[in-house]
C-alpha cells in the first residue's frame, strides 16, 4: 500500500453522512460483530434458524408431498449459493465504497453473454468462460470505478445511484443492441439429474453451487488473510484512518469495485446453464442481490452468503406457499419485512 | 429553496421566490403551446404528447424526491395505479376515464401514504427508503401479473368507441384534443407544484428536507408534512398513468409497473434539474425529441450504421450516456445549472 494521502481523500470523509443512513454505519467487511454483541448475534441466528425450520416444517405439513418440498429446499439452496456469490460482490462494494450499485446485475449479464458467445463460437465447455469473464469483469469494473464512479464519490446518494443506473441501462441496452432480444441458452455437457433424498438435482446446479461456495471462500480468505484484504477492510472501517496509515484509498476503491464486479462475472458464468439468457436477465439477479445484501447486512460478506442461501430457500418455498404467484413475490415480502424490522440486516450490528 | 435568491423587495429574512413570475410563465407557455397542434405535423405531435406525459410523471416524482427529499425509485407504483384503476373502471364498469382519473389519484395517494407511513415509521432513509419504494412497485407488478382481477399478464385494451367523445377521453387517432388534454394536465401539475410550494405545507416540506431535526424542533409536524407531500406526488404521477392508457389504448403489468417507468419518472427531473419547478418540464422537452431522433435513426440508419437497422436499445443507451454525463458534469441539471448561473450574475 504505497502512495497515500494525496488521493481523493477529502471528499471521501463525508461519505455516508446523511446518505446511507445510520443502520449501516461502519459495517465491517467480513468482520464479525464485536464481542459484547456476540450473544445477541447468536440469538438472532437462532431465531432465523427457528423460523427457517418452522417454515420448512409447515411446508412439509401443508404440501403433504415430501419430495416436492425436498426438491424446493435443494433447488433453493443450490441457487442460493449463487445468489450469495452475486451478493458478496455487491455488499463488498457497498461496504467499502458506500455505493448502491445498480449495475451489478448488468455486469452479470455481460458474463452470461460472454459464456453464450464462447460456447457458440468455439464450442468449449461453458465453465471455461470463467477464465475470460472473471478477468474481463475485473478490468471493466476497475475502469468503471476509475473513470466514471470516482467522480461521484462524496456526492449525494441519488447521484451515485443514478450513475450506476445509467451504467446498467447502458450495458443492458448495449447487449440488446448487439445480441438482440431473442432468448439464448447454454447447455452444460453431460448435464443430468442426480438423485438426492428422493429429489432430483441437476449436475449444473450442483456444480454452480459448489464453485460458488469455493469462490466465496476464496474471496473471504482474500479479505481476511492477505495484505490487500486487510487494506480493504481498513478502508471499509474508516477511510480517513486508513489513508493516514498510508493506504492508497483510491486504489482500494478501484480494486474493491473490480473484485465485486468479478464476483458478478463469475456468477454469470455459473448461472448461464440455469437461466434463459436475455439482456434483462441481469436485472433479476440485481434485485435478488439487493434483497440478499439487505438481509445479510450491507457490507457484511459472510451475511451475504448466508442471506443468499436463505433467499434461495425463500424463493423456492414461497412458490409452495403462494401457488400461482411469482416466486419473487415472497422474496419481496421478506425484503420489505427485513427492511422495516431490521434495516441493518439479520447479522448486522444493531443501530 | 435556499438558492432561490431573487430580486425580492420585501425585507424578509428569507427572500421570497418569484411565485407570480412562475405562474405568469406557466400561463404564457400554455397559451403559446396551445397553438402547437396547428403547426406540428402529426408525427411530431405524438412526440409532443409524450413529452407532456413524461413531464407530468417527472413533476410528480420531483415533489416527493426533489422538494421532499425522499428519493423514490418506485414511482411506477403510482403511475401504474393511475393506469390500472382508470382502465379497470372503464373496461369492467364502463366508467369515464375522467372519473377513473380521480379514482386513480385517490387510490395512488392512499397507497403512497400507506407505504410512506410504513417506511417513515420504521425510519428508512436514503438507499433503504429508495429500495423499499422499489420493492412495493415490484410487488404491485408481480401481483398484477398473476391476478385474475386485473387480467394477469395480458393487461387491458381500451375499448374503442365509434365516435370521438370528450367524456370518454377518446378522439380520432392523432387528434389535437389529446395534445390539449395533456397540455392542460401538465399545466395543472405545474400550477399545483407552484401553489404547493407556496403553501404552508410546501414550505414545511422543504424545511423538513433541509433539516428534519430543526424543523421538528420548530414544531413542524414532520410525519404529516411528509405524508402530504408523498400523497400529492403520487396523485400527480397517477394522472400521467391514466392519460397514458387513454392515449396508447393499452396497459399491461410491465408497461404500468415496470422499473423502467420509475426510471422514466426520474430521468427528466434529473436532466432538467431536481428540486426546481421547471426542471422536469425542461428535462422532458429534451428527452422526448431525443427519443424520437434515436428511434428514427434506428428505422433509417445512415450509411455505415446499417447494422443498427431495426434494433432496439440505442435510444436507451443515448439516455444512459446523457444521464451519466449530466449527473457527473451538471449535477443540478440543465435548468438548475442555468438558473444558478443567472442568479450569480
Amino acid at each position: 500500500m504505497t502512495g497515500g494521502t494525496t488521493a481523493s481523500g477529502a471528499p471521501a470523509t463525508s461519505r455516508g453522512a446523511g446518505s446511507a443512513g445510520e443502520p449501516a454505519d461502519d459495517t465491517p467487511v467480513a468482520a464479525g460483530p464485536p464481542r459484547r454483541s456476540r450473544a445477541a448475534a447468536w440469538r438472532r441466528v437462532a431465531i432465523v434458524l427457528a423460523v427457517a425450520v418452522l417454515a420448512l416444517g409447515l411446508a412439509y405439513w401443508r404440501a403433504g408431498n415430501e419430495v416436492v418440498v425436498t426438491q424446493a429446499v435443494l433447488t433453493g439452496l443450490m441457487i442460493g449459493g449463487v445468489y450469495g456469490l452475486v451478493a458478496m460482490g455487491l455488499t463488498l462494494i457497498f461496504g467499502v465504497l458506500d455505493i448502491v450499485n445498480f449495475a451489478h446485475g448488468a455486469f452479470l449479464a455481460i458474463a452470461l453473454y460472454t459464456t453464450v458467445e464462447m460456447v457458440g463460437r468455439f464450442d468449449v465447455h461453458p465453465y471455461l468462460a470463467l477464465l475470460v469473464s472473471v478477468p474481463l469483469m475485473f478490468l471493466l469494473g476497475a475502469a468503471v470505478q476509475r473513470f466514471v464512479l470516482a467522480g461521484a464519490i462524496g456526492r449525494p446518494l441519488e447521484n451515485q445511484l443514478l450513475i450506476t443506473l445509467g451504467i446498467a441501462l447502458l450495458i443492458d441496452n448495449g447487449l440488446l443492441l448487439f445480441f438482440g432480444p431473442n432468448p439464448r441458452s447454454v447447455r452444460l455437457p453431460g448435464d443430468s439429474g442426480v438423485q438426492v433424498l428422493g429429489a432430483v438435482v441437476t449436475v449444473s446446479r450442483l456444480l454452480a453451487f459448489a464453485v460458488a461456495l469455493v469462490l466465496a471462500a476464496l474471496l473471504y480468505l482474500l479479505l481476511q488473510r492477505t495484505r490487500l484484504g486487510t487494506a480493504i477492510r481498513a478502508v471499509a472501517a474508516n477511510d480517513t484512518g486508513a489513508q493516514m496509515v498510508g493506504i492508497d484509498t483510491r486504489r482500494i476503491y478501484t480494486v474493491t469495485f473490480a473484485l465485486g464486479t468479478a464476483c458478478a462475472g463469475a456468477a454469470g458464468v455459473l448461472v448461464a446453464p440455469l437461466v434463459t439468457i436475455e439482456p434483462t436477465t441481469g436485472e433479476l439477479f440485481n434485485i435478488i442481490a439487493f434483497v440478499v445484501v439487505v438481509l445479510g447486512g450491507m457490507g457484511n460478506v459472510v451475511g451475504a452468503l448466508v442471506g443468499g442461501l436463505l433467499i434461495g430457500l425463500t424463493e423456492q418455498l414461497g412458490a409452495l406457499y403462494l401457488p400461482g404467484q411469482s416466486p419473487l413475490l415472497s422474496v419481496f415480502i421478506v425484503f420489505v419485512l427485513v427492511l422495516f424490522l431490521r434495516p441493518q440486516g439479520l447479522f448486522g450490528r444493531s443501530a | 429553496m435556499s438558492a432561490a435568491v431573487d430580486t425580492a423587495q420585501e425585507p424578509q429574512a428569507v427572500p421570497e421566490p418569484a411565485w407570480g413570475r412562475h405562474l405568469v410563465a406557466v400561463g404564457v407557455l400554455a397559451v403559446v403551446l396551445a397553438f402547437l397542434p396547428l403547426v406540428l405535423p402529426p408525427a411530431q405531435q405524438s412526440v409532443a404528447v409524450r413529452v407532456l406525459v413524461f413531464a407530468i410523471l417527472a413533476l410528480g416524482w420531483n415533489i416527493m424526491s426533489g422538494f421532499g427529499g425522499m428519493f423514490s425509485f418506485g414511482h411506477a407504483a403510482y403511475f401504474g395505479l393511475g393506469a390500472y384503476v382508470s382502465v379497470w373502471l372503464l373496461v369492467e364498469q364502463g366508467i369515464s376515464p375522467w372519473i377513473g382519473m380521480l379514482a386513480g389519484m385517490a387510490v395512488a395517494a392512499a397507497f403512497a401514504v400507506l407505504i410512506g407511513f410504513l417506511a417513515l415509521r420504521y425510519r428508512l432513509k436514503g438507499a433503504y427508503f429508495a429500495l423499499s419504494t422499489f420493492a412495493f412497485a415490484e410487488m404491485l407488478r408481480l401481483y398484477a401479473t398473476n391476478s385474475d382481477l386485473v387480467n394477469r399478464a395480458v393487461g387491458y385494451n381500451v375499448p374503442l368507441r365509434s365516435e370521438s367523445s370528450l367524456a370518454y377521453m377518446q378522439f380520432e387517432p392523432g387528434a389535437a384534443s389529446y395534445f390539449w388534454i395533456a397540455l392542460a394536465l401538465t399545466v395543472l401539475a405545474l400550477v399545483t407544484t407552484i401553489v404547493f410550494l407556496r403553501s404552508r405545507t410546501g414550505r414545511f416540506t422543504v424545511a423538513v428536507r433541509d433539516d428534519e431535526d430543526a424543523a421538528a424542533a420548530l414544531g413542524i409536524p414532520v410525519m404529516r408534512t411528509k405524508l402530504v407531500t408523498i400523497a400529492l406526488s403520487a396523485a400527480i404521477t397517477s394522472v400521467a398513468g391514466t392519460f397514458y392508457v387513454q392515449y396508447y389504448f393499452f396497459v399491461d403489468p410491465d408497461v404500468a409497473f415496470g422499473s423502467s417507468v420509475s426510471i422514466q419518472a426520474i430521468l427528466p427531473a434529473v436532466i432538467g434539474g431536481v428540486a426546481t419547478i421547471w426542471g422536469p418540464v425542461v428535462g422532458a422537452a429534451i428527452l422526448g425529441p431525443l427519443n424520437d431522433v434515436t428511434a428514427t435513426l434506428l428505422r433509417n440508419p445512415p450509411a455505415g450504421l446499417e447494422f443498427l437497422q431495426g434494433r432496439a436499445g440505442l435510444d436507451v443507451m443515448v439516455y444512459a450516456v446523457l444521464l451519466i454525463l449530466i449527473v457527473l458534469v451538471l449535477p443540478q441539471g440543465v435548468y438548475g445549472s442555468l438558473r444558478e448561473r443567472f442568479q450569480r450574475r
